[in-house]
């Protein structure tokens, strides 16, 4: 364990690089441009190695800082990474760069919207390592600005209430979350996750709630509040209203951001936060819970069947593929300790979804970025119906995408298929016809993909795009690292899953008394 | 008891009777035919000297002496009420100075000194003949001297419809005071109270009390006996005014709470909440509560501040009831440093309405527009004196109502029993901040009228407005320069 | 070193005075100075103290000896904390005034006199030199609204003195009052606040004076529903008027319910609680309802105001030592924050707009004319709204923590209001600044807005520095403030740990 402050410096990198630039004159867009850049890539570069010396094979928290803070209210400054901190912070350190060099063209107050960008980085990577609730919070709360303002200010036409949608949802979320976490913190005296959750797998968690406040079910609604807070994020089917608005509405880089991370932010929290304090609340609720990610699942594929507009299509999409995420966290927590099934396969599922969280960041923003490339050759038009027979036109383009839009699908292969299979390996055993039903998700799924290549790609050539522009280097270049890696994933997922097996397991253990 | 001892005794009283003939003199036979300013000044010379004269002479002095059964009383607190009242006759003279209203000043600055004798002589007698026939004095000279603006007619009308009432309300008194005298037998009042002993509430009691309730109620322009005010105090020259609603005032007061606290000992009563036992108490709060209420409410709709001045009186008039009812040393004093500070105080709001009054034809609200413009440094006096009416902390009338209410509540302690006068007290006088921030906005917030010069205040005028403003600043901070006397 | 506070402001006022008529510049930074020298002399005393813990006294002297009144100044860690909001206000607010010209030195002579009377209020260890500092204050605050204010100025004016003249009458009453039976009980008269804390008054005479001085000071806080002064005369002052008021004078009544009805009748809150909770609970949901509805931009702050006062008032209703420090961080803080809404309400977009009607400012482009101006209304408002690594996170954060213990279904409620808090913001955000309204051809305003100038740039860097020092190290003040809260030997002891001897 080193006694340099790794994390802290990885989050101040781009905070400081967004001071800078933001300082930077309306004219200098090149140069911020290129700072912002240049900072991200940094921020990659530290990422990659803190993953060198990181300990694969112990699940415990690595690189921990911890000093006091505010002690009468039991406040401490408490950073800490395992697997899957990690792997967030990996995730968002590959994300924001090609976010950034997506915007290359925005021209417009281009040093606002970097500096954002990079301090939405600042806060997404607060969040992962934050292990206290305070200033997980405030990390928490500081990404909805900077995301507020790109939606806002760079968006499409409908951006206004878009953004402000998004907002309040997120802010109800998170309000309801503050509340439950300052009644926890009143009944054990504590905002220390790690304490938390020990408290929590001692059965001493629910005791302590009872007494503060003498009601019975005072931890269920205590955990309705939590769970409110991080289901607005994924989302979960029927808060996820706030997504279509928003992923549409703002750019596509943007949007990459929106779905690659920070969609991950849910799924975190509930990995991190809910699972380990509230498993009793969770087995209690089971069945609702499951039937949400179903519905999640399903719901989601049907309605991006129906839509027209590609990012819409991509965004109902994305709510459909953290659907599976949540399926395999319910079943897991639902597999109470009768169920005799040795640990490994219940860190199966674990393992799939942390790893479908990855995948699914990367190839949501390659395909985001896709629909960008797109949507500068088109002069903004993105509508299913707009184009047709494009591989005639743009072979590389639609090669690329096309294995971008099969990652999607989960073809075997590709990294998109490891995930959802572990997921569907390990939820079945579990609970069966959930996994039964959720099928359909994956075959409504594969429709719409297939409908989305059919429509877009083959077919009678639009005679209006047959000058379109294929890739250039620079763009080639671009998507070359996502693409490599949808490969390598779907080859060897090791290469991740080394990283966070050991956490995986810990995990599981956390939940068996 | 021999003449000489009674001069002796009456020594200050005297020096301001030699000092009215002297103004009369000098200014009949020296000054005729020189223009009014001189003789103003120099008539107003000569009375300050005498009034400062008497005045040292009081204070040197340190016996206490009643004679003849009460006629003629001296002991420190009727010595120092007697400094105050010449004071106050000091600064009356000091802003009557530049008045135009006149040109018989001779007869003008006797008036006004007849007048504190009278005063004088009031606040040092304990037996009820004295006391009439020194209020008799006192209020004729102020009849007079409130016709004393020849060319205005509301000056004639304002000084009628003060006789009449007037000597309507002595006749009341009068009446009062023969009933007390058949009662019990004697005309001084320790020995009226020990007569009223144990006599019970005698019908005839309660008519002599109520009766004289009338009498002073009318002197001190109490509700339902203060129809004249309002008329009197905007129809009498300015600076008559300022002399009615400060001097007698004091004097009034103080002999009215020494006749129901000597005198009717023994017949209190009681005013305390769900506590009513007939007496002369509960007819003083009744008194007190309508004085309070009118006064307040009727002053919001006003538009001439003479007018304002005269309703906020009555208003007054009835927290200083108050001070009577509570029957306690501490509300006493309470009352007695109330009264003073605000005789203080109204003298120089009338000063300053008088020179408004010179300078812009009238005294409506709105010829106060933008004064502080046209005249900072009155202005400035005219704040403090208004905020001390409202109340407004560190002035002298903050102080005042606080030590009065506080000894009001403090005479029933168990049972907070006299609470609810001073609940309407205070809630009035919060209804009073009103009218007087509406004479203030005139003159800080809103702007004079395009053209209007400055306002040139006379220097005699602005040294006493200073001087007043001083004191009631004075007053607020360290009372205890006051209390330590009373 | 404190009490210099008070001297040095009443010294400005004087100085001003003297000035001849038409010297605006110099009136100005004679006015400056003041501030600054008082502003350093409340930081540096505050420094001083080396044990907020316990009530330091730093001048006392009989002065009415016959009633037991002493003019006796001293300070707790409590009064520390307002007394560096009160400086921190008075310096920003006289620079978002740099460019009054309208009779200045008067307008700089009454904002003076105002401070010197909150140090006063703030710093006030007897009862009846507090009340008389607390209503020295009502005189200038009338004159600087009804002269140099904007939107209904003299009837704003009139109505904001009126109503504090009455709360302040109604804190009369019951001072007088508890004086009296103090006096029956102990033997002795004395206007002594600790002392007079001591005093164990009867509980059916507690019972109906708590109520009338807590409202009494509570109307001057915003209590709903005396709140009604509040927005119409936020609106009517001019910038630096509404700075102090929404930040500091109203915080005077908070303080006075606090420092005096809550520590003289410990028993008497104690029976009124669940009302105050309710009562601030429904003014933090209905300050931000309305808020939400508004046309008028400076309405959006006012009503802002009355919303974020519940809080305070809530964490006051909890009787515990987490919620009571919360409600005094959440005095400072919103102290802070409302003076920076003010500040750019008024002095950035009204003074150069002449509007506040979003409708009008919509077409305006705000975001891009004014650039330094959106953004510090973006920060400001986060900070509003409660967003973690500002002042309000941390105080509302304790108000709620307090609050769960005791009113668990309120402390929900007031969740709502903090939902309903982000909406108004983005809304005002959204109409003011960042709107997607067409511009229309031919607007009102073909010449340029006048840059954001100097003084107004520091005055808000020194708001915000405040809102996000406290924010991310709230220690700062907590380490005042709970000393205080938790001494056994304190004021607060009684209130505290309840029952009385």
């Amino acid at each position: 364990m080193n006694s340099m402050p790794w994390l802290t410096i990885l989050t101040l990198v781009p905070l400081i690089g967004g001071i800078i630039i933001v300082g930077l004159g309306v004219e200098q867009r090149r140069l911020a441009r290129g700072l912002a850049l240049t900072f991200s890539l940094v921020g990659l570069a530290g990422a990659l190695c803190l993953w060198k010396l990181f300990d694969a094979a112990s699940g415990d928290l690595q690189f921990v800082e911890r000093h006091e803070w505010v002690k009468s209210l039991g406040i401490q400054y408490f950073l800490g990474v395992d697997g899957l901190g990690l792997l967030m912070v990996i995730l968002t350190a590959i994300v924001v760069p090609l976010s950034i060099f997506a915007s290359w063209r925005i021209d417009d107050r281009a040093h606002i919207y970097n500096a954002l960008a990079l301090w939405l980085q600042a806060g997404l990577f607060g969040t992962f390592t934050a292990l206290n609730f305070f200033h997980w919070f405030l990390f928490w709360e500081l990404v909805l600005i900077p995301a507020f303002f790109l939606i806002k200010l760079w968006g499409g036409p409908k951006r206004g209430p878009a953004a402000t949608q998004f907002f309040i949802y997120t802010m109800v979320g998170s309000v309801a979350l503050l509340l439950s976490f300052l009644a926890i913190r009143l009944a054990t005296g504590s905002f220390d996750f790690i304490e938390l959750a020990a408290m929590a797998k001692s059965g001493v968690l629910a005791g302590k709630l009872g007494a503060a406040f003498g009601w019975k079910n005072i931890g269920l609604i205590v955990f309705f509040g939590a769970f409110l807070g991080f289901a607005v994020k994924v989302p979960v089917v029927p808060f996820h209203t706030w997504l279509p608005a928003a992923y549409t509405e703002a750019p596509s880089p943007v949007t990459m951001l929106l779905t690659g991370v920070m969609s991950k932010m849910g799924v975190y929290g509930f990995l991190r936060i809910l699972l380990p304090i509230f498993p009793e609340q969770m087995r209690l609720m089971l069945t609702p819970l499951i039937w949400l990610a179903i519905l999640t699942i399903v719901l989601s594929a049907c309605a991006a069947f129906a839509q027209r507009d590609l990012k819409r299509i991509l965004a109902y999409s994305s709510i459909n593929h953290l659907g599976y995420c949540l399926l395999a966290l319910f079943a897991m927590t639902g597999a109470a300790s009768g169920v005799n099934l040795p640990e490994l396969q219940k860190a199966a599922a674990l393992n799939g979804v942390l790893l479908q969280m990855f995948n699914h960041g990367l190839t949501a923003s390659a395909l985001f970025l896709f629909v960008s490339l797109i949507e500068k050759r088109s002069g903004g038009l993105r509508g299913l119906d707009d184009f047709g027979g494009l591989r005639k036109v743009i072979p590389v383009f639609t090669g690329l995408m096309g294995i971008a839009l099969f990652s999607s699908l989960g073809l075997p292969g590709l990294n998109g298929f490891v995930g959802e299979f572990l997921i569907f390996k390990g939820v079945f055993p579990l609970v069966p016809w959930a996994a039964a039903l959720s099928t359909i998700g994956l075959l409504v799924t594969a429709i719409f993909l297939l409908t989305l290549i059919q429509h877009v790609f083959s077919g009678p050539l639009n005679a209006r795009w047959s000058k379109m522009p294929d890739l250039t280097l620079s763009e080639r270049l671009l998507v070359l690292p996502a693409i490599t890696l949808m490969f390598v994933l779907g080859i060897w997922p090791q290469f991740v899953l080394g990283m966070v097996d050991a956490t995986a397991v810990k995990m599981v253990q956390q939940l068996n008394f | 008891m021999n003449y000489f001892q009674i001069i002796q005794l009456a020594v200050p009283e005297t020096i301001v009777v030699i000092t009215v003939l002297a103004v009369l003199a000098v200014d009949m036979i020296a000054l005729r035919g020189q223009p009014i300013e001189q003789r103003f000044s120099a008539g107003a010379l000569m009375s300050i000297v005498g009034c400062l004269l008497a005045a040292l002479v009081t204070m040197a002095r340190h016996e206490s002496y009643n004679l003849m059964d009460g006629m003629l009383v001296v002991d420190p607190q009727t010595d120092f009420l007697k400094v105050v009242l010449l004071i106050l006759t000091v600064f009356t003279v000091l802003i009557s100075v530049s008045g135009k209203f006149t040109e018989h000043v001779g007869e003008y600055l006797s008036l006004v000194l007849l007048a504190t004798i009278g005063l004088m002589f009031l606040v040092s007698s304990e037996n009820i003949l004295m006391i009439f026939i020194s209020l008799e004095l006192a209020s004729l000279s102020l009849y007079i001297l409130t016709a004393f603006n020849k060319r205005n007619a509301r000056s004639s009308e304002a000084a009628l419809k003060y006789f009449l009432f007037g000597g309507m309300s002595a006749a009341f008194l009068l009446f009062g005071l023969s009933l007390i005298y058949g009662l019990s037998g004697s005309t001084n009042l320790s020995e009226i109270a020990a007569g009223l002993a144990g006599k019970g509430l005698d019908p005839l009691l309660l008519v002599a009390m109520v009766a004289t309730v009338i009498g002073f109620g009318f002197k001190v322009a109490a509700v339902p006996f203060h129809l004249w005010a309002p008329d009197a105090y905007e129809g009498a020259p300015t600076p008559s005014a300022a002399f009615i609603a400060s001097g007698s005032k004091v004097a009034s007061f103080f002999i009215l709470a020494k006749i129901m606290t000597f005198g009717f000992a023994g017949a209190e009563g009681s005013a305390v909440w769900h506590g009513y036992m007939a007496g002369w108490t509960p007819v003083i709060a009744v008194v007190a509560a309508l004085s309070m209420v009118l006064g307040n409410l009727t002053a919001i709709v006003q538009t001439s501040v003479k007018r304002l001045l005269a309703y906020s009186a009555i208003a007054h008039a009835g927290y200083m009831l108050l001070g009577v009812l509570a029957n306690s040393p501490a509300s006493l004093s309470g009352l007695l440093f109330y009264v003073i500070t605000y005789a203080l105080t109204v003298i120089g709001a009338f000063g300053v309405v008088s020179v408004v009054e010179a300078a812009t034809g009238g005294d409506a609200i709105k010829n106060f527009a933008g004064l502080s413009r046209r005249a900072p440094l009155m202005s400035l006096c005219l704040l403090i004196f208004l905020l001390s009416l409202g109340g407004i902390p560190p002035l002298a009338g903050f102080i005042g109502k606080f030590f009065l209410f506080s000894a009001v509540v403090g005479a029933d302690a168990d049972h907070l029993g006299l609470l609810w006068l001073v609940i309407l007290a205070i809630a009035m006088s919060a209804v009073s901040f009103y009218y007087y921030l509406q004479v203030l906005k005139q003159a800080y917030v809103l702007d004079p009228e395009a053209g209007a010069p400055d306002i040139k205040v006379p220097p005699a005028t602005l040294f006493a407005l200073v001087l007043l403003a001083g004191l009631v600043i004075l007053l607020g901070c360290a009372p205890g320069l006051l209390t330590e006397y009373l | 070193m404190l009490a210099w506070t008070i001297y040095i402001s009443f010294t400005g006022v004087l100085l001003l005075m003297l000035l001849p008529r038409e010297s605006a510049r110099a009136a100005r930074i004679i006015a400056l100075l003041t501030a600054i020298a008082g502003c350093a002399a409340a930081f540096v005393g505050a420094v001083q103290q080396s044990n907020p813990g316990e009530v330091t006294t730093i001048v006392r002297v009989p002065w009415i000896p016959a009633i037991g009144a002493s003019y006796y100044l001293a300070a707790d860690g409590i009064s520390l904390v307002l007394v560096v909001l009160t400086g921190l206000a008075a310096v920003t607010g006289i620079l978002f005034s740099w460019n009054i010209e309208k009779r200045t030195k008067e307008f700089f002579a009454f904002y003076l006199a105002l401070i010197g009377g909150v140090y006063g209020v703030f710093l006030s260890f007897d009862v009846l030199l507090l009340f008389v500092f607390y209503e020295l204050t009502i005189i200038p605050k009338y004159f600087l609204i009804a002269r140099w204010g904007s939107t209904r100025k003299e009837y704003g004016a009139m109505k904001l003195a009126l109503y504090s003249f009455v709360g302040s009458h109604l804190v009369l009453i019951g001072l007088i009052a508890a004086w009296v039976v103090a006096r029956a009980q102990t033997g002795h008269a004395t206007l002594d606040l600790q002392e007079l804390a001591k005093v164990s008054f009867p509980l059916g005479f507690q019972h109906w004076v708590f109520p009338l001085v807590f409202i009494g000071f509570g109307i001057l806080a915003g209590l709903w529903p005396f709140h009604t002064w509040a927005p119409t005369g936020h609106v009517a002052a001019p910038t630096a008027g509404s700075m102090l008021l929404a930040g500091v004078v109203m915080k005077l009544g908070a303080y006075g319910c606090l420092r005096v009805a809550m520590v003289l009748f410990p028993e008497g809150v104690r029976m009124w609680q669940s009302e105050i909770a309710l009562l601030a609970v429904i003014g933090i949901i209905y300050g931000a309802g309305v808020a939400l509805v508004q046309k008028d931009f400076k309405f959006v702050i006012g009503y802002s105001s009355v919303s974020h006062m519940g809080f305070v008032l809530l964490g006051l209703a909890t009787l515990n030592s987490i919620g009571l420090s919360g409600a005094v961080l959440q005095m400072f803080s919103h102290g802070i924050i409302a003076g920076l809404l003010f500040a750019v309400v008024g002095r950035m977009v009204y003074d150069r707009t002449h509007t506040r009607d979003f409708n009008d400012l919509q077409t305006m482009q705000l975001g891009k004319l004014l650039p330094f101006a959106g953004v510090t209304f973006v920060l400001a408002g986060v900070a509003s709204m409660g967003l973690p690594g500002f002042s309000g996170f941390v105080a509302e954060l304790q108000v709620l923590m307090g609050a769960w213990s005791v009113f668990p279904k309120t402390t929900i409620m007031a969740g709502v209001g903090i939902v309903v808090g982000v909406a108004y913001i983005l809304r005002a955000l959204q109409q003011a600044f960042y709107s997607d309204a067409a511009v229309p051809a031919k607007s009102g305003h073909d010449h340029p807005l006048e840059p954001i100038s100097m003084p107004e740039r520091i005055g808000a860097v020194i708001l915000l520095g405040a809102t996000l020092v406290i924010g991310l190290f709230p220690g700062l003040l907590m380490n005042w403030i709970q000393p205080c809260l938790n001494s056994p030997v304190s004021m607060f002891a009684r209130l505290l740990h309840g029952g009385s001897q």
